[in-house]
């Protein structure tokens, strides 16, 4: 590939001077209209070690964006600290930050052109004119976009507007890069490939970055590490397999992959399992699939992903039966009336035609029994 | 809840620790608060203390005096009942317009775009000037073609017609902004769903046309209120009350009275501002978003059309009648007696009034860039910064607009004429008043121009290392040139055609073409105080255009700022 053969000299520092990042009990509050006082941030602690690569994940309004202009600079904590390497970042304004960030909007400059684009900040910087020109040749390389140094934004497609704002970023070689929801502009396919792009170039460049998204595909598939968010809270903390496959709370299981939430009793709690009664069978989790604080009798959620639910013919599996169906290429996704609740099923597309099996039949379900979670209801 | 007050406290401090880190950004909030402190609310707080104290005590004998007396009291409900009229024939007739350019495809359009706007650039009383000739005792049709005797224009009539030539426009401006607004889908899904035209028309756009209607008409009321060259000119028996105050405070030398009269047409003007700014307009069903996908309007049937092409085209031909008479004014030997050619009237004009010219234009030069500059820093303080004061730098700078000139002028005569303030009689005094009654344009096209530009991109640019210095030269400057243009344009027409304040500032060594254009018409030389006129649009004129070939603006954005 053509990216690899490009030397780079961009780096020049090697890789530049990376440093954790520490967030210590930050508070960030706004007015609302009546007055009153928002949490936006409520009490966050968290720390993003050298060239790892975090994801803030959350549905809108969970404070994520926030936490990332905090981060940035662009709003001051009512509370709490910024932490990087051993210093106090909490009053260095955000121009002296560097911590350039690729904005969701782009934020490109309009009036300048792409060359000048890449160049602003080294030009803040005061870097000498042909020290600038040949970094920004060499971020332009970086980011597939030779010869396209004089265009204007308005000029520029989505994507490549994108790339500029990438390349405007790297090019400053950074301790950090924020990303502010940086593919949600751009449509599907070119979403995919500038994810690939953004991989390949934090592989090369070794950058740490933080990452805030609501597209949990994203966060999946780029993160070292994923701080779910909710309500100016952090959820959980983990990498993308322990978020996805061990929710911590009934929140996290509901956003990530969509899971089931079964009502069941706790029979037994045993010294390696939890045993517990789904509608008139007993079922057995291993001690890691539970939580702790169970007691015997108490009513919990039995967490399932879709994909976990089987669609067989045994009889002496439970019982539903598909109320509809929605095929999405890859697989196909049943809704399942199961009890008293709708459930969710994923198959896999087997490449038959009429592999389907048609709304209101009546159906026995059986669960991948190594997918359960336990948590608590509240 | 205590923890939110002391988080509130953090947050100021927090604001104020970013400050202290930006000692430009400092400075430059200081030096724009005393300025507008001294030059705003100081001259306005001088004159409310003379009304309440005329002697060093405190007594309302003053207001009292003026509430007594038939001459004042008969100034107040006049004003009030000419301000009525002339908002609401102004109103109306602005409502036509804006219907007609933005609802329906009356031919012609761009052309009544581009003069339905004049009265905005022209010298105050050149409409009052215009209607003595034409339907004055000598004038050409009362006289002339309908051999009236002794026909008397002046007074309500008069200044009813002149006011609404001259301020409709601004009703136009205003309603253009909201009919624009409107979804032409929901007159589409009302016809959909079986309304008539007229019905539609009555229960949909109108409606929602509302708003605007009210604050077209209020704006309108506060511009007939203040409104001082008119009524001085062709008011005649008929008092209003900025003319009052001129007389007691200049021609009878009371002090105290005339400010009480300025500060009696302050308040309701002040009060009339304050509502629409802050009631009116969270009221208003239509925001104007950034969105340029404009659908068509839908097809108005041919005899709307038509009749709407009539009205507007009588109202324009009317218009520029009054161009056309001051133009030929200026060039005839005696109206009304003897129509010979001459250039005697630009002759005389150039021997009394060339130094005067150089003044006006002289002081405008200076006054124009100071003021757009002025107003785009605040603008971008108030838009983009958060710092203690912020809304009060946003509420003076916006108040000084709502201020009648009468008030500013006898408030700058009281309030800077001694030591360590003496600026009578300078021309200091002079741009003073022009920038800060005029930097209300500035902020208001800077804003505007400011929420264009997402802060995305200024953020992008702190972000990169730039600091608030840096990324107002770099970023926000070259973006917002266009609208830095558009307000300097209006402020230079502003001063060019100032009267009310500056009646009471100018000197014997400053002097403004306005003022002596009303010396003239005072005396009745009319010839001369006609070319006078005419030479002042010209030089607008002339400015416009250079502006505009230089930057490509359009009309509308250029005045488009006010409303």
């Amino acid at each position: 590939m053509l990216n690899e053969q490009i030397d780079i000299t961009l780096s020049i520092s090697d890789k530049w001077e990376a440093e954790d990042l520490v967030l210590r009990n930050i508070v960030k509050t706004f007015d609302d209209r009546r007055g009153g006082i928002v949490y936006a941030v409520n009490d966050i602690s968290l720390t993003i070690q050298k060239g790892e690569f975090v994801t803030l994940l959350g549905p809108s309004g969970c404070g994520k964006t926030t936490t990332l202009r905090l981060i940035a600079g662009f709003e001051d904590p009512d509370r709490g600290e910024i932490i990087l390497g051993r210093k106090n970042i909490n009053n260095v304004p955000a121009f002296e930050r560097n911590m350039p960030m690729v904005f969701q909007s782009y934020a490109l400059f309009p009036h300048l052109s792409v060359f000048e684009n890449i160049a602003y900040g080294l030009k803040v910087r005061k870097i000498q004119a042909d020290i600038r020109k040949n970094d920004v040749e060499m971020a332009l390389q970086l980011v597939n976009l030779i010869g396209l140094e004089n265009r204007y934004p308005g000029e520029l497609s989505g994507g490549q507007q994108q790339r500029v704002a990438l390349a405007r970023a790297i090019v400053l070689k950074p301790k950090i890069i924020l990303f502010d929801e940086p593919l949600s502009n751009l449509d599907a396919k070119l979403r995919a490939q500038t994810r690939i792009e953004i991989k390949r170039l934090r592989q090369m460049l070794g950058i740490t970055a933080v990452y805030v998204t609501h597209d949990q595909a994203e966060a999946l598939s780029l993160s070292d590490r994923i701080v779910l968010m909710n309500k100016g809270k952090i959820e959980q903390i983990g990498t993308p397999e322990e978020i996805y496959n061990k929710p911590e709370s009934l929140f996290v299981a509901d956003f990530i992959g969509n899971a089931n939430f079964l009502e069941a009793v706790v029979e037994d709690i045993g010294e390696e399992s939890v045993v517990v009664s789904l509608q008139d069978r007993q079922v057995k989790i291993v001690k890691e699939n539970t939580c702790s604080g169970l007691m015997e009798g108490e009513e919990v959620y039995l967490i399932i992903k879709p994909e976990a639910v089987r669609i067989g013919k045994n009889a002496d599996d439970f019982k539903g039966k598909i109320s509809s169906k929605f095929f999405l290429g890859t697989s196909m996704e049943y809704e399942i009336e199961f009890e008293d609740s709708i459930i969710t099923s994923i198959q896999p597309n087997s490449g038959d035609l009429d592999m389907s099996i048609p709304a209101g039949e009546e159906i026995s379900i059986s669960f991948n029994k190594n997918y359960f979670q336990i948590l608590k209801k509240d | 809840m205590s923890s939110g007050i002391v988080l509130s406290i953090r947050k100021h401090r927090n604001d104020l620790i970013r400050l202290v880190k930006e000692p430009v950004l400092l400075f430059g909030l200081s030096v724009i608060f005393i300025l507008l402190m001294v030059f705003i609310v100081y001259p306005v707080f001088v004159s409310a203390r003379l009304s309440l104290f005329p002697e060093g005590k405190f007594s309302l004998d003053v207001y009292k005096y003026i509430f007594t007396h038939n001459r004042f009291r008969t100034a107040i409900t006049n004003s009030i009942l000419l301000g009525a009229i002339v908002a609401t024939t102004s109103t109306i007739i602005g409502f036509i317009f804006a219907y007609a350019l933005t609802r329906t495809k009356v031919p012609g359009q761009k052309i009544f775009k581009s003069f339905v706007l004049l009265p905005m650039i022209s010298p105050p009383f050149m409409f009052a000037l215009s209607v003595i000739l034409l339907f004055g005792r000598n004038g050409l049709i009362t006289a002339g073609l309908l051999g009236l005797d002794r026909y008397n224009i002046y007074g309500l009539k008069g200044l009813a017609i002149v006011q609404t030539i001259g301020l409709f426009p601004l009703a136009y401006l205003t309603l253009s902004g909201i009919l624009q607004a409107i979804d032409p889908d929901l007159e589409a899904g009302a016809m959909n769903l079986g309304a008539k035209r007229l019905r539609t028309f009555m229960t949909v756009t109108l409606p929602l046309a509302m708003p605007g209607i009210f604050a077209s008409w209020l704006l309108v009321f506060v511009g007939s209120l203040t409104d001082f060259g008119n009524p001085m000119v062709i008011g005649g028996d008929f008092n209003v009350l900025s003319v009052q105050a001129y007389l007691e405070f200049t021609g009878m030398g009371n002090l105290p009275r005339g400010t009480a009269l300025s500060i009696l047409l302050l308040i309701p003007t002040v009060a009339i501002f304050l509502f629409q700014k802050y009631l009116l307009r969270k009221k208003s069903y239509t925001t104007i978003t950034g969105k340029s996908t404009r659908r068509a309007a839908l097809k108005a049937t041919p005899l709307i059309n038509n009749l709407l092409f009539i009205v507007c085209l009588i109202v324009l031909l009317f218009v520029l009648m009054f161009y056309v008479t001051i133009i030929g004014g200026s060039f005839v030997w005696l109206w009304g007696l003897d129509w010979s050619f001459t250039l005697k009237h630009f002759a005389y004009s150039f021997d009394v009034g060339l130094e005067t010219l150089k003044d006006t234009i002289f002081l405008a030069v200076i006054a124009t860039p100071v003021t757009a500059l002025l107003g785009m820093l605040i603008a971008f303080f108030v838009v983009r910064k958060s710092f203690p004061g912020k809304h009060v730098m946003e509420f003076v700078t916006m108040m000084s607009y709502a201020i009648p000139g009468t008030a500013v002028g006898i408030g700058y005569i009281l309030a800077f004429n001694k030591q360590p303030l003496l600026l009578s009689g300078t021309a200091f005094i002079l741009i003073a008043c022009y920038v800060f009654r005029n930097v209300p344009i500035g902020v208001e096209a800077g804003i505007a121009a400011l929420k264009q530009i997402s802060t995305d991109i200024e953020e992008s640019s702190t972000n990169l290392g730039a600091n608030s210095t840096y990324t107002f030269r770099r970023i926000t400057l070259p973006l917002i040139t266009p609208s830095f243009f558009a307000g300097a344009t209006f402020a230079f027409v502003r001063c060019m055609t100032a009267i009310s304040a500056i009646i009471f500032l100018v000197s014997a060594r400053w002097n403004h073409l306005t003022v002596l254009i009303l010396a003239q018409t005072e005396i009745m030389r009319l010839g001369v105080a006609s070319a006078l006129c005419f030479v002042l649009i010209l030089i607008i004129m002339v400015f416009i255009g250079i502006i505009r070939k230089v930057i490509g603006l359009g009309q509308e954005k250029i005045f488009g700022t006010v409303s």
